[in-house]
């Protein structure tokens, strides 16, 4: 380990030391939430920092022997993590209090996890990944469950856990396979010595097992099902930060791994891509159509994450370089609408699950029309209506999976997006063009939690309308 | 000393592997499909050292040092989640947890 | 410098729009609205005119300065940035846009005064201003497209400002429709202009300005190209029109004036509706390389010239008359942008955007002072009230009428001259003619407005002079007026005279190469200046004779030839036409077939079938969801087992 080395990492340090202060300080000071807060907000602007010190100087490098490399995609994912740190922490406290989950633990978790993230999205061997996957699902499960007194909410966590650590049984165990069949764990040697590996058949059940294992990270079908009922169930600001900086630190797992594999040219590779396009189209079409029938609008989320999961794998299945920036782009866009709209969720949530239906969002274009406006933005967004980020990042995806000539893949992706703006936009009607039921409780955001917001709709226009600036950033 | 082929180890840890994902596919009590789980965590280990020690490269003992980390932790979560539950329905039996469907 | 003031000339005005309009309530100063607008713009002018030194200062050749703001699109190989290109084409649209945009925010501040609407007009102002900037800086199409469809939004906002307005028109009763009818008209226009663009794009790969015209200019596309280049110019030439209101397309800009006069005056007369003209100007090299295009570009411009001033002798309304005088005029510029004389076009232009905008803002003090009259039926001899604007007014008058040595005088008279030069007698004919008209219904408007008895009714109306931050612009635009003209002088006052010629000289040179003008001798030239002159002189003559000397010699002209008073007064019927055969035609398919059969039946059948099965599908795919870890397990290794026997047997 080199002075390089730590300072290659520093953005991971930084956080991981963070949240070890945060647990102390959690555990040494009364009445700590604030400061708690102010600490994460503190450790997460110095990962960025730190993460674009690395971008700037030593963009490309590797350290650590090689197991995790700077700059690029990696820095964007940082940013992604990052960021929706600080608007979960923005959001948080004024929910979890609202709902009864307010422990200072979170904060801990909250930077233990985005510590764990930083490793996967940095990792360039699948050693660091696992670690980084593991210590990210495992800070998960205890914060979907952090309404420890509510049903719904352990019942959350149950699932989550017991799936999640029997998709990380297959993850591992074609970690383990790949390993014996090309001697290293390193994505560099996968792509150099699959071509002479003595035992084809289990390099590509290992990469069969670790697709199965990640696929269930980011819920696609048929991994899927876990989702709807851990974001469901799950405390709203959980809930947002894992569909999006938790989806997204699986794809960074996955475009780790998937990339070197597919240019290595090893036979085989097709039947890979196969696998990958029909779990999109699974994902899609199956996220998109159950969400059709959702009446609560966490749940319709949840499930329209499943869907976005499959676009995703639109850019894993094309598999060039336009399909990983591709990607990358849909995640930052991603980041913000999603974030945004459980953030307006949550806002108008009330305790016991008070405030979800979409029943519940009838007219709220009179009752609250600030947020209404917000929500139908990132609905549009979501949907893929231009200008908003979500349309250039549907492009980016469509656009790569028909320079992998994968155009019916793109053709499905488009209908499904035709699909979901059924729900999407039937949202904005309902807000907009349906009388309320009844009286709507609730008081007004906090300035934390408008800032949050803020920050949201900002990045969704500012990236829908400068695309180009997220591009190059992953490029360099 | 006999050396048993390559082969062996991992049929043994496959099987053990598919052990446990029946386990987990039957079993109603949640504990004991953490168990199974751990089965599974634990073929996999079986299977890194066997291709560390026929290859002759550490690494994969490495991994399975920071395999049986994790498992630790999990197990320690996995409890305490069950606990909580346990404290709110008075049962661990998983098919009858099932208030979020559809 | 250039690169470093061109983000603010450009910024300023968003900022100003950004301002007033999100915060133009909470100011709740009409000061202080209009001193962000008009220095938003104001400022911009003084940047705009340090730019200008700084080519000046520059070798010919080098005074082409291309800036990037930001990336916009980038996929495969085509892409598009926020870059401006400032050359020398641009500036002198650039100095017209903020210049006379600055005297008109100034003006507006008096005549908006006390509207309830104030900030949201300067910040619909200050948004064109911002969009025009971008059409005619723009170093690729798209941008310029992306401008193109600003302004068009911003004149429909303007046109419509006093929505809640009664205005007259054919099919039209509000300010509203007004609005819309310019907005609809100018789509005709815009989806031509993409389809030129399309086509560009898939010939050259590329819409970016320079690369265009080197592309066009090697000669890899030999002079009378292909028919596909004669398509894109006649695309890109259909946008024009719309923006420029040709004939067809031209049938919007007299409605256009429901809007206020500020409006008027910026928009639908100095400066969006020479867009057109700037678009064939950029654009010279792919229309000198289509004769054809050439020849529909003249005979569209010489009928919209003659019909246009024709309609405009018996229109009451004084800013109708106006309106008709500048569909006339961008009419002469077209003609010139026909017979290959860019500089010429781009002349009267900036001769044109100086007295026309005096004319309207000289008709909105008129309007001001009379209290929203504008039938000049009912107004004379208002010249001993308001005295400033009668004089002004005057002058804008002279000068459109093209009486030597004033702007309008220098400017016609060259793209008179090329027309005789570069087409023949038949179309400097026609020029003459309508250069007749003009002549003709200014100085009708003058005498009816400012001369002869007062008819308008003493106890309700007050004629009253505009206040000073109405009258000054007015003034400063006299002056423009009188000696902008001198900014191209003809060739017979000696060589290099024509400064906006040697200034333009290097944007052209790739269209000349194609498009050789012919030069006559000097006593062409100046026999030509003399009898345009005459006919100027001629046309105020009669207008005296008519509205002076023996009033009510019109009624007894519109009596003895009623047929035409009729088919003028109904402005050549265009609107009925529409109406009857564009309007009532989709109007009624779309009633009986399109809705009522294939909308509600076929494919809201399609679509409700679709939905259901949708829908269906959606409440089955739930059923899979139990709530039960268990069977979430089952479905993920039925899934693993798919995926891996897959991997190995498949």
């Amino acid at each position: 380990m080199t002075q390089t080395d730590l300072l290659a990492g520093l953005a991971i340090e930084i956080v991981s030391i963070f949240a070890l202060i945060i647990m102390l300080t959690d555990a040494l000071v009364e009445r700590s939430t604030r400061l708690c807060e102010t600490l994460s907000i503190v450790g997460l602007l110095g990962g960025l920092a730190a993460s674009a010190y690395a971008h700037l100087t030593m963009p490309g490098q590797t350290a650590f022997n090689g197991m995790i490399v700077v700059g690029g995609m990696s820095t964007l994912y940082d940013a992604i993590f990052c960021g929706a740190g600080i608007m979960t922490v923005l959001l948080a406290r004024e929910y979890l209090t609202r709902v009864g989950g307010m422990f200072d633990e979170f904060y801990t978790l909250l930077m233990m996890s985005i510590a764990g993230m930083m490793l996967m999205g940095h990792s360039a061997d699948s050693m660091p990944m696992f670690v980084g996957l593991e210590v990210m699902s495992i800070c998960f499960y205890v914060m979907a469950g952090l309404m420890r007194n509510k049903l719904s909410s352990n019942e959350a966590a149950l699932k989550y856990f017991l799936l999640g650590a029997f998709a990380s049984g297959f993850l591992l165990y074609g970690i383990a396979l790949v390993y014996g069949s090309v001697g290293s764990t390193a994505y560099s040697a996968i792509a150099a010595k699959a071509l002479s590996t003595q035992f084809p058949t289990l390099f590509w059940v290992g990469i069969g097992m670790m697709i199965i294992g990640l696929g269930f990270k980011v819920a696609a079908f048929p991994f899927h099902q876990w989702a709807p009922d851990v974001y469901h169930g799950a405390p709203t600001v959980v809930t947002g930060f894992m569909s999006t900086a938790g989806k997204a630190a699986a794809f960074s797992g996955f475009v780790g791994f998937i990339a070197p594999t597919m240019a290595s040219g090893v036979p085989g590779l097709e039947k890979a891509k196969v696998i990958l396009a029909l779990l999109a189209v699974g994902s899609m079409l199956v996220g998109n159509i159950t969400a059709l029938a959702q009446t609560n609008v966490k749940r319709m989320l949840a499930y329209s994450s499943v869907a976005h999961a499959g676009y995703l794998m639109i850019g894993l299945a094309a598999g060039n370089a336009a399909g990983w920036t591709g990607i990358t782009y849909y995640l930052v866009a991603y980041l913000f609408m999603q974030i945004g709209a459980f953030a307006v969720v949550g806002i108008l949530e009330r305790e016991n699950g008070g405030n979800l239906t979409v029943d519940d969002y009838r007219g709220l274009a009179r009752r609250r029309p600030g947020l209404a406006l917000v929500m139908s933005l990132f609905m549009f967004s979501l949907t893929g209506i231009p200008p908003f980020a979500g349309f250039f990042g549907k492009y980016y995806l469509f656009n790569a999976a028909i320079q992998a000539d994968l155009t019916w893949l793109a053709i499905v992706g488009v209908v499904s997006s035709v699909i979901s703006v059924w729900f999407y936009l039937g949202l904005v009607v309902i807000m907009y063009f349906r009388e309320p039921l009844g009286e709507m409780e609730g008081g007004e955001a906090s300035i934390s939690s408008r800032t949050a917001l803020a920050l949201s709709i900002i990045g969704t226009l500012l990236i829908g309308l400068i695309p180009q600036a997220i591009i190059n950033i992953a490029a360099r | 000393m006999l050396t048993l082929p390559i082969e062996y180890y991992l049929t043994l840890s496959a099987v053990i592997f598919i052990i446990g994902t029946i386990g987990v596919l039957t079993r109603r009590n949640a504990i004991i499909i953490f168990m199974c789980i751990e089965l599974m965590l634990n073929s996999v280990n079986l299977t890194l050292v066997a291709f560390s020690q026929y290859m002759g490269d550490m690494a994969g003992q490495i991994m399975v040092l920071l395999v049986m980390t994790v498992a630790a932790a999990e197990a320690a979560v996995g409890l305490a989640i069950v606990l909580a539950l346990f404290r709110n329905k008075q049962t661990v039996y998983v098919d009858e947890v099932n208030v979020l469907k559809w | 410098m250039v690169s470093t003031f061109l983000p603010f000339i450009l910024l300023l005005p968003l900022a100003g729009f950004v301002i007033n309009g999100i915060f133009g309530k909470k100011l709740n100063s009409e000061r202080l609205s209009g001193l962000i607008g008009a220095s938003a713009v104001g400022i911009g002018f003084i940047l705009s005119v340090a730019i200008f030194i700084e080519l000046l200062g520059l070798s010919p050749d080098a005074r082409s300065v291309g800036v990037n703001l930001a990336d916009w699109i980038t996929a495969g190989q085509f892409s598009v940035g926020f870059s401006y290109l400032v050359d020398p084409l641009s500036v002198v649209f650039l100095l017209v846009i903020t210049g006379v945009g600055t005297l008109i925010h100034i003006y507006s501040m008096g005549y908006m005064h006390g509207d309830p609407g104030f900030s949201r007009f300067f910040a619909y102002l200050n948004l064109f201003i911002f969009m025009m900037l971008n059409l005619v800086l723009a170093d690729n199409l798209l941008l310029t497209f992306l401008g193109w469809e600003g302004v068009g939004l911003c004149s429909f906002l303007l046109i419509g400002f006093w929505y809640d307005r009664k205005f007259a028109g054919v099919g039209i009763l509000w300010t509203g429709d007004a609005a819309k009818k310019a907005f609809v008209v100018n789509r005709i226009g815009d989806l031509g202009m993409l389809i030129g663009m399309f086509i560009l794009f898939s010939q050259f790969g590329t819409l970016n300005y320079g690369q265009l015209t080197q592309v066009l200019s090697s000669g890899a596309f030999f002079p009378g190209g292909s028919d596909l280049l004669t398509a894109a110019a006649l695309c890109l030439f259909v946008g024009a029109c719309g923006k420029s209101a040709q004939i067809p397309l031209g049938v919007w800009l007299p409605d256009a004036m429901a809007g206020p006069t500020p409006v008027s005056a910026l928009i639908h007369a100095a400066t969006m509706v020479t867009a057109g003209i700037f678009l064939v100007s950029r654009n010279a090299t792919l229309f000198t390389l289509s004769p054809t295009a050439m020849t529909v570009v003249t005979c569209v411009a010489a009928t919209t010239a003659l019909v246009a001033a024709t309609v405009g002798i018996v229109q009451n309304d004084i800013k109708k008359v106006l309106a008709y005088s500048t569909v006339s005029q961008l009419g002469f510029m077209f003609v010139a942008l026909g017979v290959g004389a860019f500089t010429a076009a781009v002349f009267h232009v900036v001769t044109h955007a100086f007295f026309k905008a005096l004319l309207f803002l000289g008709s909105g003090s008129v309007i001001h002072g009379m209290h929203e009259e504008q039938d000049m039926q009912k107004m004379g001899g208002l010249k001993k009230y308001m005295p400033q604007t009668y004089k002004t007014y005057l002058i804008g008058a002279i000068a459109i009428a093209g009486i030597f040595p004033l702007s309008g005088f220098f400017s016609k008279d060259e793209i008179l001259y090329h027309a005789f030069n570069d087409s023949g007698p038949v179309l400097w004919v026609v020029g003459a003619l309508a250069a007749f008209c003009t002549a003709f219904y200014m100085f009708r408007s003058v005498y009816l407005t400012f001369d002869g008895k007062e008819r308008f009714d003493h106890h309700h109306v007050h004629p009253h002079e505009s206040p000073a931050s109405m009258t000054i612009p007015l003034w400063i635009l006299a002056v423009l007026s009188v000696v902008g003209g001198f900014l191209g002088l003809p060739a017979i006052f000696g060589e290099h005279v024509h400064l906006l010629h040697s200034w333009l000289e290097p944007v052209f040179a790739p269209a000349y190469k194609f498009y050789s003008q012919h030069h006559a001798s000097h006593t062409t030239e100046l026999v030509l200046m003399v009898v345009s002159l005459c006919i100027g002189i001629a046309g105020i003559l009669t207008a005296r004779r008519v509205y002076i000397q023996k009033p009510g010699t019109a009624d007894k002209v519109a009596a003895r030839f009623p047929a035409i008073h009729k088919l003028l007064w109904h402005k050549w019927y265009m609107d009925e036409v529409y109406e009857v055969g564009v309007v009532k035609f989709i109007w009624m398919t779309s009633q009986s077939f399109l809705y009522r059969i294939f909308d509600k039946k076929i494919i809201d059948g399609m679509l409700h079938g679709i939905a259901n099965a949708t829908g269906a599908a959606g409440r089955g795919l739930r059923q899979l969801q139990t709530g039960v870890v268990t069977n979430y397990v089952t479905l993920f290794v039925l899934g693993i087992l798919l995926i891996v026997g897959y991997l190995i047997l498949g």
